[in-house]
Formats: C-alpha cells, sequence, structure tokens
C-alpha cells in the first residue's frame, strides 16, 4: 500500500459502503455543535456538501469566487444525472451503472468508489425531487429519462438542456435554508489563497475578499475543497471563466498529493474557434450525435476550396463526403465515446481535411435526419406523394422539437442556419478527470482536508461518461462526505475553537502577501491573459487530444520558461487593496504555470494509451489506445517537492475484483 | 437639484409613513387595484346615466334627480367615491415616489424604456394627472354648483334642470376639447391600469385572455363614448 | 468595426464614477460583446491603464453573473440572451455604445459595472427553499405523480438565472420577476406547497426590505429577462400572497 492507504473497507463490494458506515466513527449531534468546517467552492458538490454538513449540526462557512453560490459552473452542464433506479425496467441496476462507469474509464478507477457512487445514485433522484427539481416528466406524470453515451440502458434524468442549473439550484436552496437557520455563513466573492496547517491538519485558510482586497484569516477543525476542475490550463475550454485550480494546488502545495493531472476530457462537439480573440468555447449537447452524421471532404482539394469560401458543403454530393466515423467504427458509429470522436476529428483536420477558416472544424450534418424523420412525418400524416420541400420541412420541425434550443444557441454564435447548413464543431477540453488524490473517505493526503467533486480523482478514471459528473457532485456532497468526515472528526470534539492568532497562520498569511506582492512587482511587459494564452497554446498543441514523448518534454520545458518569464515580466495594474480582477486572474493564472508543467510530466511518465490521455507510441496498428494493464494499472499522486520537475510519483495500485479488464473495442 | 433635496426629505417620510399604514408593497399593489376597479365601476355606471342624455332626456332628468336626493347616494355612495378618488391619487403619488426612489442615487446615462415597454404603462402619472386635473374642472362645472345649489341658499328641489345645465356647460369650444382631451388620457390611463388590476390581484387563468381583451374593449368604448355624448351637446345646444 | 464606447467607470462603492469615452478599432463581428471589452482592456493594460471591471462568468448564458445596461437595455438590444450571448455582428461600424452597470439602489455599484446582487440572495435564503433534510431518506421520487403540464410550468419559472435583468429593466426597479419565478416554482409543485404561506410572505417581505421598488405591471421585465420569464409568474405569486395573507 505504501504511503497511500486508500482506505477501502474490506468485504464484498456491495456491503463495503454499509459496513463502512456502521463502523466509522461519528460525531454525537451536541458536540457537532462545537465543530467548524470550511467549505470552498458552492458548485454542486460543495453546495450539497455545506447543505448537509450544516443540517447535521456542524458549524460551515462557505467560500466561493463567485457573486452567488448560484452561479458555480455546474450550472452549465446540459444533459442530465445518471442513476440507476431502473423505472424504465430496462435492466439497469446498481452494478450496470458501476461497470458501465469503471468501463468508461478505461479501467482507471477505483472500485469500491464507484460502486458507492452507483449504490447513492438512486438517493439523489429522491433527494432532489423532494426538494422541488423540476425534472421532465412523462404524461403520466411520471419521471422521464434519456439514454447517453456509452451505455444500453435509459438511466439519465434530465431537466430540459438545464439540468445542471436545476440541480444546482436545489443544493442552493439547500444552502439558504441553512443560512437562514445560522448554520452556515456564506462568503460571496472571497478566493482561497491558502490551507493553513496546524500539527499536520488542514486547520483552515487564508482567503482574499475580492471586494476590498482584504487578506482573512478563517479557522476551521476541517477543510473541505469543492473547487472543481483545472480545464482552463488549456485557456480556450467549455469551464467558465474563473474556473481555476487555486485551492487545489495550494492544497497540493501544503502536502496534498494531486492525482492523474493527465487525464483530461476533450468533447467531441463544441463550437469551433472563431479567431484570435476568443475567449471561451461553447459545448453543444452529447445528444446531438444521435441524429448528426460526421464528416470532412474526401478530397483535400474540397476541403481546401470550402476553407475559402468558393465552395459550400452542400454542394458536395455523398461520394464526395468522407464520413470517418462511420468508415472506422461501424458498430457504434457516430456514438463512439468522447475521446474516440475527439481524436478522430483531430486526425482529420490535421490530414487538411478541416473545414473552417482555421482548418479545424468537422461538419456535423443533420440533413439525412431531417429527410429521414420527414418522410416518416409525412406519411403519418397521410401524405403519399409529398415532394422533397414539403419534407424536408416536416423533418426541420421534428429536429426543432428535439433540440431547438441547441440549434439556436449554434446560430447566435456562428451567424449560420444549422438546418440548411451542417454545423461546424471541433473537440474543446471539458472536464478533468484528475485532481486531488483521496481515499475512501475523500480525504487528501493531508488529515482534515478533503475533496469531493470535480475537484478529487476519485470516480471516473481516465474518461467520464455523459451525465456522470453531476452524479458525482452531488454523491459526493449530500451522501458520502458528511458522514465519512466524522471518521476525523470524532477526534475534535474536545478541540474548542481553533485560535487563528497562531504562528501557523502567520505563516500562510505572509506567505499569501509575499505572493501578491510579488505578483503586482512584474516589470510589466505583458498582461496576465497573454501568458494564459501561451500556456493555453501549449497545453493544446502538445498535451490536447494526442500526445508524445517529443511534445510532452517540449512542453515541460517551455511551460517553465513561461513561468520564469510570467514571475519576471508581468504586469498586473491596480492595487492589491480593492477589487482588481486582473490580480485574481493572475494568482490563478501562476498555478497554472505549475500545474501545467506536472501535467505534462504525468502524460509522459504514462507510457500507455487510455481513455483520454492518447500516447502516439502507444496505438494499436488500426490507430486504437493501446493500454498496458501491467505496467499502469495505477493511480498516479504526485507529491508536492517544489519545482513541478521534482514532484514525486506514487503509486495507487488499482484492484479488480469484480470486474475483468477488457480491451475497449468500438469497431 | 430642488427635486433631489425633495426625494431626500420626503421619501423616507413617505415609506415609513407606508409602511406604518400598510405593511407589503403587494398589499399596497392591491390597495391601487381595488380602487382603480371601483373607479372603473362608477365610470360605467355614470357612463350609462349619460347616454341617457342623449337618447332619453327625462330618464336623465329623473335619474339625476335619484342620484342628487337619495340619501344613501349621497351620504355613503358619494363620500365612498371621493375617498375612492383621493386613495388612489395619494396612494399612486406615493407609489411613484418610492419606485424613483428604488433606482438609486445614479440613474441612467440611457434608458431606452420604449424598448420593452409602452407609452402608456410607463407614464399612468401623466395619464393620471391629467385625469385628476379633469376632475378638478369636472367638479368646478357640475359638482360644486350642485352642492352650493342643494346645501347652500334656500333652492327648491328641481326634477328637470339637469339636462339643460349639463347641455349648457358643453356650450363654448374650448371645455368640449379639453373634456376630449381628458377622455382621450383616461382611455389611456385605463387602457394600461384596467387590466393591469387583474394581473395584481392575480388573476391568472383560463379567463385571463378573455379579462384582458374586455378591459381594453372597455378602455377604449366608454372614453370614446363620454366624448362622443359631449360632441353631441355641444352640437346640439339647447336654445329657448 | 470601429466602435465609440461610453463606460462607466467608478473606483469603488463609495467613489463617484462619470462615463468616459474609449474609441476601438479592429473589432470582427464575430466576437461577442464580452470580447469586445476583453480587446480593449488589454489595450487599457497595455498603456498602464486600469482595464474596465465586469461581472461575467460561463460565458455561455446560464450563469447569470454578466450584468450591464447596453445603450438602455440590460443584455443589450438583442432578445432572450445574456451580454455574453450578444455579438458585435448586432451593431454597425460607427456606432456609439453606452455601457452602464444596472442600475438599482438594492443593486449598489461595487466597481465600474459590477454591482452587488446580494439582495437576490437574501431573498432566496427568505423562503426559496422545501424544507426537506438532504439525507436522501425521503419518499420515492415516483411517489408523487406530477402531471406534464404542472411540471414544464414549474421548469419554465425555475430556469431564472437570477441575473437582475428584469430590476434593471424595470422602470421602478421591482425585482417582482425575479421573487414570483421562485414563488411560482414551488407554488405549481405538490413539495412546495406544504410551507406555501410562509414562503410568499417571507419573501416578499425581504423583497421590501431590499429596497426594490413596486411593480406595475409595464411588462418590461418579462421582455428583457434571458430566460423569457412571463409575468403569469407575478400574478401567481400575487394570489399566492393573497391567499396567505388571508390565512394569516
Amino acid at each position: 500500500m505504501g504511503i497511500l492507504d486508500s482506505k477501502v473497507p474490506a468485504g464484498p463490494l456491495a456491503d463495503k459502503w454499509t459496513n463502512h458506515k456502521n463502523h466509522i466513527d461519528l460525531v454525537n449531534p451536541a458536540n457537532k455543535r462545537n465543530i467548524d468546517i470550511i467549505v470552498v467552492g458552492t458548485g454542486l458538490a460543495g453546495g450539497s456538501a455545506a447543505a448537509t454538513l450544516a443540517e447535521l449540526g456542524y458549524n460551515v462557512k462557505t467560500f466561493c469566487y463567485q457573486d452567488s453560490p448560484r452561479r458555480a459552473h455546474s450550472i452549465a452542464a446540459q444533459g442530465g444525472v445518471n442513476a440507476a433506479k431502473n423505472y424504465q425496467g430496462d435492466g439497469d441496476s446498481v452494478y450496470r451503472l458501476f461497470y458501465d462507469t469503471v468501463k468508461g474509464g478505461d479501467y482507471r478507477s477505483r472500485e469500491s468508489n464507484v460502486y458507492r457512487l452507483a449504490e447513492v445514485s438512486t438517493n439523489i433522484i429522491d433527494q432532489c425531487v423532494a426538494q422541488g427539481v423540476p425534472f421532465a416528466r412523462e404524461y403520466g406524470g411520471l419521471l422521464d429519462n434519456r439514454s447517453f453515451g456509452g451505455v444500453l440502458v435509459s438511466r439519465t434524468f434530465y431537466a430540459k438542456g438545464q439540468t445542471g442549473q436545476q440541480l444546482l439550484l436545489g443544493a442552493y436552496a439547500a444552502l439558504n435554508r441553512q443560512i437562514k437557520r445560522g448554520k452556515i455563513k456564506s462568503h460571496t466573492r472571497h478566493e482561497m489563497l491558502d490551507l493553513v496547517k496546524v500539527d499536520g491538519k488542514a486547520r483552515g485558510i487564508i482567503a482574499r475578499n475580492l471586494v476590498t482586497g482584504e487578506i482573512e484569516r478563517h479557522s476551521a477543525h476541517a477543510v473541505v475543497l469543492a473547487t472543481g476542475g483545472y480545464g482552463n490550463l488549456f485557456f480556450l475550454s467549455t469551464y467558465a471563466m474563473g474556473c481555476n485550480v487555486m485551492a487545489a494546488w495550494r492544497a497540493h502545495r501544503r502536502g496534498a498529493f494531486f492525482a492523474n493531472p493527465c487525464f483530461t476530457q476533450i468533447h467531441p462537439t463544441c463550437i469551433p474557434v472563431s479567431g484570435d480573440h476568443q475567449s471561451k468555447l461553447t459545448l453543444m449537447s452529447e445528444s446531438l450525435r444521435n441524429d448528426g452524421r460526421i464528416w470532412v471532404p474526401k478530397r483535400l482539394e474540397d476541403a481546401q476550396a470550402i476553407r475559402e469560401g468558393k465552395l459550400k458543403p452542400t454542394q458536395l454530393g455523398e461520394g464526395e463526403r468522407d464520413y470517418y466515423l462511420e468508415r472506422r467504427y461501424p458498430a457504434f458509429g457516430n456514438l463512439v465515446p468522447r475521446d474516440v470522436a475527439s481524436r478522430a476529428a483531430k486526425e482529420r483536420c490535421d490530414a487538411g481535411f478541416g473545414v473552417n477558416k482555421t482548418g479545424e472544424a468537422v461538419y456535423l450534418d443533420f440533413s439525412a435526419a431531417i429527410m429521414r424523420y420527414g418522410t416518416e412525418k409525412a406519411l403519418t400524416s397521410g401524405m403519399k406523394n409529398a415532394d422533397d420541400k414539403t419534407i424536408r420541412a416536416l423533418g426541420e420541425e421534428v429536429i426543432e422539437a428535439k433540440y431547438g434550443n441547441l440549434f439556436q444557441m449554434y446560430e447566435k454564435i456562428v451567424d449560420q442556419n444549422p438546418y440548411k447548413t451542417p454545423m461546424m464543431i471541433y473537440p474543446a477540453v471539458h472536464y478533468t478527470m484528475g485532481g486531488l488524490w483521496v481515499d475512501y473517505n475523500l480525504q487528501t493526503t493531508i488529515p482534515g482536508c478533503y475533496s469531493a467533486g470535480e475537484a478529487n480523482f476519485s470516480d471516473h478514471g481516465a474518461n467520464r461518461l455523459g451525465a456522470s459528473a453531476l452524479m458525482q457532485g452531488l454523491a459526493d456532497g449530500y451522501f458520502v462526505l458528511p458522514y465519512t468526515i466524522g471518521d476525523f472528526l470524532s477526534d475534535d470534539i474536545r478541540t474548542g475553537a481553533i485560535s487563528t492568532e497562531t504562528a501557523e497562520f502567520d505563516e500562510a498569511e505572509k506567505h499569501v502577501r509575499d505572493r501578491i506582492e510579488k505578483l503586482m512587482e512584474g516589470k510589466g511587459e505583458h498582461s496576465v491573459d497573454y501568458y494564459h494564452k501561451k500556456l493555453g497554446k501549449i497545453m493544446w498543441n502538445k498535451c490536447g487530444m494526442s500526445r508524445n514523448a517529443k511534445d510532452l518534454q517540449e512542453a515541460i520545458d517551455e511551460i517553465a520558461a513561461l513561468r520564469a518569464d510570467f514571475w519576471e515580466n508581468v504586469r498586473v495594474p491596480g492595487s492589491p487593496d480593492s477589487k482588481n480582477q486582473e490580480l485574481e486572474k493572475a494568482g490563478r493564472v501562476a498555478d497554472f504555470l505549475e500545474l501545467g508543467e506536472l501535467f505534462a510530466k504525468d502524460a509522459l511518465t504514462r507510457n500507455e494509451s487510455c481513455g483520454g490521455h492518447f500516447r502516439e507510441e502507444y496505438q494499436t496498428p488500426e490507430g486504437e489506445a493501446l493500454r498496458d494493464d501491467e505496467n499502469f494499472k495505477f493511480v498516479s499522486a504526485w507529491e508536492y517537492k517544489g519545482e513541478p520537475k521534482d514532484a514525486v510519483l506514487h503509486k495507487e495500485e488499482l484492484k479488480y475484483e469484480n470486474i475483468e479488464l477488457k480491451t475497449r473495442s468500438y469497431k | 437639484m430642488l427635486i433631489t433635496r425633495f426625494y431626500s426629505i420626503f421619501v423616507p417620510l413617505n415609506t415609513q409613513l407606508m409602511s406604518a399604514l400598510i405593511k407589503s408593497s403587494l398589499a399596497r399593489k392591491v390597495v391601487m387595484a381595488l380602487s382603480g376597479l371601483f373607479l372603473v365601476f362608477f365610470l360605467g355606471q355614470h357612463f350609462v346615466i349619460n347616454v341617457t342624455s342623449v337618447i332619453a332626456p327625462d330618464t336623465f332628468n329623473s335619474w339625476s334627480h335619484f342620484m342628487g336626493y337619495n340619501p344613501l347616494v349621497q351620504y355613503v355612495l358619494q363620500p365612498i367615491l371621493i375617498l375612492g378618488v383621493i386613495v388612489h391619487f395619494v396612494m399612486g403619488f406615493m407609489l411613484e415616489l418610492q419606485n424613483r426612489a428604488a433606482r438609486g442615487g445614479v440613474k441612467y446615462a440611457s434608458y431606452k424604456g420604449s424598448a420593452n415597454a409602452s407609452w402608456i404603462s410607463r407614464n399612468m402619472l401623466i395619464s393620471g394627472a391629467v385625469v385628476l386635473a379633469f376632475l378638478g374642472l369636472h367638479f368646478y362645472d357640475f359638482w360644486f354648483p350642485e352642492m352650493t345649489y342643494k346645501y347652500f341658499g334656500d333652492n327648491p328641489e328641481n326634477a328637470t334642470r339637469y339636462l339643460e345645465e349639463t347641455v349648457h356647460k358643453f356650450e363654448p369650444i374650448w371645455r368640449t376639447v379639453l373634456y376630449i382631451i381628458s377622455f382621450v388620457l383616461l382611455a389611456l390611463h385605463l387602457l394600461h391600469g384596467f387590466a393591469s388590476s387583474f394581473q395584481t390581484m392575480g388573476v391568472n387563468n383560463k379567463y385571463s385572455s378573455a379579462i384582458k381583451t374586455f378591459t381594453k374593449v372597455y378602455a377604449i368604448a366608454i372614453p370614446l363614448g363620454f366624448i362622443l355624448i359631449a360632441i353631441y351637446h355641444h352640437l346640439n345646444p339647447i336654445t329657448h | 468595426m470601429k466602435l465609440n464606447l461610453k463606460i462607466w467607470r467608478q473606483k469603488d462603492a463609495t467613489s463617484k464614477g462619470q462615463m468616459v469615452e474609449y474609441p476601438l478599432k479592429g473589432i470582427e463581428e464575430d466576437m461577442s460583446f464580452l470580447e469586445m471589452l476583453d480587446v480593449l482592456n488589454e489595450q487599457l493594460i497595455n498603456k498602464g491603464e486600469e482595464p474596465i471591471e465586469f461581472d461575467h462568468d460561463c460565458r455561455e448564458g446560464i450563469c447569470g453573473t454578466c450584468s450591464m445596461q447596453i445603450n438602455g437595455q440590460p443584455h443589450g438590444p438583442d432578445r432572450l440572451i445574456t451580454v455574453c450571448q450578444l455579438h458585435m455582428r448586432s451593431f454597425n461600424d460607427g456606432d456609439t455604445i453606452v455601457i452602464e452597470p444596472f442600475r438599482a439602489k438594492a443593486f449598489p455599484v461595487i466597481k465600474d459595472l459590477i454591482v452587488d446582487r446580494s439582495a437576490f440572495d437574501r431573498i432566496q435564503q427568505a423562503g426559496g427553499f422545501v424544507s426537506v433534510n438532504t439525507s436522501g431518506n425521503t419518499l420515492d421520487a415516483n411517489a408523487i405523480p406530477i402531471g406534464k403540464d404542472i411540471a414544464d410550468t414549474a421548469f419554465n419559472s425555475a430556469t431564472c438565472i437570477g441575473c437582475g435583468a428584469c430590476v434593471a429593466a424595470c422602470k421602478n426597479a421591482s425585482a417582482m420577476l425575479f421573487t414570483s419565478a421562485k414563488v411560482s416554482q414551488f407554488a405549481l409543485l405538490p413539495q412546495g406547497q406544504v410551507e406555501a404561506t410562509e414562503r410568499v410572505q417571507n419573501m416578499v417581505r425581504q423583497m421590501d426590505i431590499e429596497g426594490f421598488g413596486n411593480c406595475t405591471n409595464t411588462g418590461a421585465c418579462e421582455v428583457e429577462c434571458p430566460k423569457g420569464i412571463s409575468l403569469e409568474n407575478i400574478a401567481r405569486m400575487n394570489k399566492e400572497y393573497y391567499k396567505a395573507s388571508l390565512k394569516g
């Protein structure tokens, strides 16, 4: 087991969580009143954890950089939330959800955690309905389900295209209820800048009030980090502009191991980059791949002509198009998992077949679906000899009913009508499976420091399935962490309030102040965004959808050089003692510049291809990912030792006792 | 400058006064709606009587006489009506002040109200003020002389004088024009106010759109009727 | 594109602010409005000036963070979108664009275009929840069937993103649309009906305390709402409120 103790309970898989809850140390209700907990981040995981902890009786302080807890980026999740309810009676079960998730993660996740996730998934739906979350329903009044990629059942609950929003507002409501009771003190527009350890335990944080610039000390008996993923490392991503790794990275620097940093999900269907000014990428839901066919021109000269605006995609006949997913993966076609679809798009564009100005886009074409639905509709409406125009109009109606809001969003951004001309899409960074290493209790390697939701590494292995992020966030927050944290806190019933007037807090605050001062002292050559964009380019080109040893080594060197340049030459205007968005960004980018290097190092170390991590050296003759279970069936957990290049790797061997390891095939 | 100072003194005072009287904003809104509806109802009744001045002069005289001398009308309904007008006006004015204060100390440099709401709905204060001014004239024309006739001096009851007095008032063109302008503004006031009162009272069911249509028709038809009556009397003076 | 921007600059909550003019060149039609401001900020930073601070986060129209009055309208001239979804192709070369923070007594300016909307949080804290414990030990999710129509209507009310455009657009700076959307969502669902009386009273009371104006049914909020929340919600809240008042 080495230094990493995953604390997985003994016993059969299905009984582990129940047994664990039966034997874990708890804190009695009277004592909970004397214990404080800090929760950083108020998305699905943080919001739900804070609400439940407060409800159990702990005194909770929440922190978020947004102006309201309701704005955490969980809100942007579109598709849905998985749960093994088996309401559809299609053979779903806890085991099947567990199995799909482990397989989808390409066998790089911890069995026991995933099983627990599947087990509590059903509670999520009950809980959210009780809170008044307006899930989609059928005419009979019962909950509706849809199906998602990579699975054989219908288990995804949804609220139109805004499931994340509705679930987050549910957690926000639960949070508000506890704020009203005085059990939660909410700190909005606050950013955690450091973790404070006392006697080796996490006992508080240093935070900056983003409105006044004040540096504040907050103490507690435990600290929960639910601060989301670090995809903004790539500058362009589907993340919110403010998403950052600071809290997790600060904890890492204080001793929390960072796991699998290179496991990043690149979502295949996003709106392509339109120019250098671009600040953000927008996702088009995975559900579009049910009806859209993905293609590029067969001939290079056609692609060239399209890029130059001399040719329109609609002018190319069937024979002149290359439906490359259908060609390469006849069994799954356009519905291959996200990592596979993304790589295939990149392969075609790299070969010169890209279809927009920048050459980085492929078509997602609905014309076949429009005609198919149109014909069906014409027949069912009793029109036997409908002409093409009528059929097309009818088909467009059907497509509009299914995807209307997505099509409208596309048209707003791209200014093209996707009913008439194929959509252009390209992969974009969407989710990070890696994160702080946690044990079965969701505790990091720092005692008292916990991590929940996307911020931890625990459940998705090397690739996450659609609609599982919301499930994990709420499972961690509502049903797991509030109980497992008792195991640690049971030792603290006599500790009493933690003072902030100690040497440890002095040291942490000084560290924070020095760092801010240093950021403000840059020579002022370039703005923060300049560095962020440069970092993003390195990450995207060398640590993106496919990686190789040479590129990764170059990335490591380039990022280190960029980091040095940043600290020397960054320009942060304004004052640290007031609202200062450039200073906020500078602190975040500074941490990305360290994480980026560790990311590349992790990718370089992992000499195999699995899930979202594709190493060009490790592929089958057909260009598919080649996993190496013999040598890499482990979680990489990195220990901070100063510079990222000095980070030390610890391995948590993954044991598969209930699932047989297989090669994923979608042919 | 003066206005700002006026706000700074009056608004807190007004807010305190209002919150002492009526606790919530929704309650204040319902007072506006109910008093407004009451006035709308009165308007309809007034209109019916006025119609008779054109089509049945004798009925007009006898109904007017009834209204003028029936104790229930005079001592109960009339004060309620006046109270209704006062409440509607005072509350409306106070709400307007409070609403302006809710924007805060700095106003928009550019505010495109017309982009998202009708002129009528945004300027109820203006249409209301015109209607109020008209009420002043109307009282001066009819109510004060009537009160003077009945309660000051030794005048006998005369059930046949009403029509002639009324028609006589419309002889000057200026008064007729003023009446017409006022009724146009009244129509505008009602166009927003009448339908709005149902929204305020929370009417939200399958009849909502029918109610809306009815209020629109009413808001135009009744003032238009008043206008036509005024024009009719102007064109048909009673000469002896 | 060449633009002439007039932007509200204000150092902090206590300082006096003013409109400042910024000519800007080289803007592309495909840029979003916020990306146009990014370009301006990059130029300001390189000139050694302080960039314009504005609230923004998801940049895909769902978080409700971005908040500015553009040429006299919240979120600019287009309908059913937030500022981050507004693109420069909605403007013409040579246009003058006036950019101000949302104005309301209850939304004090923090800096430049950033306002404090915590009043909205406090309204939600007053009653925008169902008092159910989060232990998961509740009824099965399908124990209470809810008609599709009602579920869909409740969903439509629930899509409010709390951006504050309703307040910014309303000539009275009223928060009725925001408050009523949450009251409606719960009033429609059986789970919310248990606490309906207290909820509407508490939320309306808090709304009044925050200093928002009174609703005069102009309908500006509905037109400017990026999520198309309907005025019916206000009627529903009014009804709920009177019902609650009669119950006491």
